[in-house]
């Protein structure tokens, strides 16, 4: 008797797979970004079936939701650039040139290779540890927090996550760099529903946002997750222009971007100052120093994720239409 | 059949599909989503190396590394986006 979940693990792996060929298979990438979409809202759903709730948060909010904003962004910009904007298909942003059978072999035979490593990598690997797992419990008490993942990625490996918080913080100075001075696409006419529906929305992504920001101490969740979520609160003023970016908003913006980083790496110094290593959090202040990092990143993150999502700086000259979105 | 002899082939499967795709893609946006399948792949085998036999718990090294993967590629796409959009805004003028 087999178990009922194990034909659902099947189908939702043949899913996935078939979702990842499908989106390099299909012609129009309008079509492969959503497909794409849903290709990451199902790997998320086969990461809580291995029993990873966090990764699956990360994978939903960030790796799709986020992501996907930013590819159908792009995919605006690209096609009022390119004069396409009016076709039905959005079919290639780049001419395609024919190539040749030997280079499409050598690819095939490299991938093959690759493949065939890593699928003897993995039957290699021994089975179920020893990982890092015995050593996580036994330090857990001292964390902080109850909540392990929480606990590695802000305690036990806290470096990992300040550099993380810094390439964010490189990224947005980077797409800042590279929009400079670069003409925008009209934003598309927003309908009536759109006001509606941010208002009725608005409150309750604020609410699940700063709640799972919140929960991340003792259950799935956390500052990344939750920061994706507020993040699309940004999205959303943006889209519905409630909030349109001013050249005078520069500094705070910046401000924010910094802000994350800042606290997180002023808490490491300030501790390393006590005779401590850094991060080496005192036990009994450690949930609250990781509760203030962690709430200070996530308005951090939230306010860098909508500003890649915007794209170019707010300059002088662009005034109400200056913005491109999608 | 256990989650993690699926899902590892799952993993195995979507790099090698986002692989081909970052080779043959012609497409410059095509080319980023096969990147993107590239690094879920990869979450697919990390995720599964930290899977146990439930009741016991998964190790959260790899999730809290998983994690900071997913962050790094949004910023990663980020820039690679706004790359591709200069360059198509840059052709476009040229092409005037």
């Amino acid at each position: 008797m087999t178990d009922p979940l194990v034909i659902f693990d099947l189908l939702l792996a043949a899913s996935v797979v078939a979702l990842a060929v499908a989106v390099l298979g299909v012609r129009d990438l309008f079509a492969a970004i959503v497909l794409f979409v849903i290709f990451g809202l199902l790997s998320a759903l086969s990461w809580v079936r291995l029993s990873a709730p966090d990764v699956a948060l990360a994978e939903a909010a960030i790796g799709t939701g986020v992501t996907g904003a930013l590819l159908l962004k792009t995919l605006h910009h690209l096609r009022f650039v390119s004069g396409t904007l009016d076709q039905q298909a959005a079919l290639s942003v780049t001419p395609l040139l024919p190539v040749p059978g030997a280079v499409i072999w050598a690819n095939a035979a490299f991938c093959g290779l690759i493949t065939l490593g890593l699928a003897a990598a993995f039957l290699g690997a021994p089975q179920a540890g020893p990982g890092f797992d015995p050593l996580v419990a036994d330090a857990m008490p001292q964390s902080g927090v109850e909540h392990p993942v929480t606990g590695v990625l802000l305690n036990f490996r806290a470096y990992d996550t300040l550099m993380e918080v810094v390439v964010l913080l490189a990224a947005v100075i980077a797409v800042w760099q590279i929009e400079r001075g670069m003409s925008d696409a009209p934003a598309p006419v927003m309908g009536e529903v759109w006001q509606g529906f941010a208002r009725l929305a608005l409150p309750a992504i604020v609410v699940v946002g700063t709640y799972l920001l919140w929960v991340g101490a003792e259950a799935p969740g956390g500052a990344f997750q939750g920061g994706a979520v507020l993040a699309a609160v940004g999205l959303l003023l943006l889209l519905t222009r409630a909030y349109v970016p001013r050249p005078a908003h520069r500094g705070i913006a910046r401000g924010a971007f910094v802000l994350g980083t800042g606290a997180f790496a002023a808490v490491a110094l300030l501790v390393a100052g006590g005779g401590r290593v850094a991060f080496e959090y005192p036990p009994e202040h450690a949930k609250s120093l990781i509760l203030l990092i962690e709430g200070l990143v996530t308005i951090s993150i939230a306010i860098t994720l909508a500003a890649l999502f915007h794209g170019r700086e707010p300059v002088a000259l662009s005034t109400q239409g200056g913005r491109n979105d999608t | 059949m256990t989650p993690d002899l699926i899902y590892g082939f799952t993993g195995v499967a979507v790099f090698a599909i986002g692989l081909v795709g970052a080779l043959c893609a012609q497409d410059r946006l095509r080319r980023v989503l096969a990147l993107k399948l590239c690094s879920v792949g990869a979450g697919f085998m990390l995720v599964v190396g930290a899977w146990r036999e439930p009741p016991a718990a998964p190790d959260p090294v790899p999730h809290a590394l998983v994690i900071t993967g997913i962050v790094v590629m949004v910023s990663a796409t980020a820039v690679a986006l706004a790359l591709i959009r200069r360059l198509q805004s840059l052709e476009a003028e040229d092409d005037r």
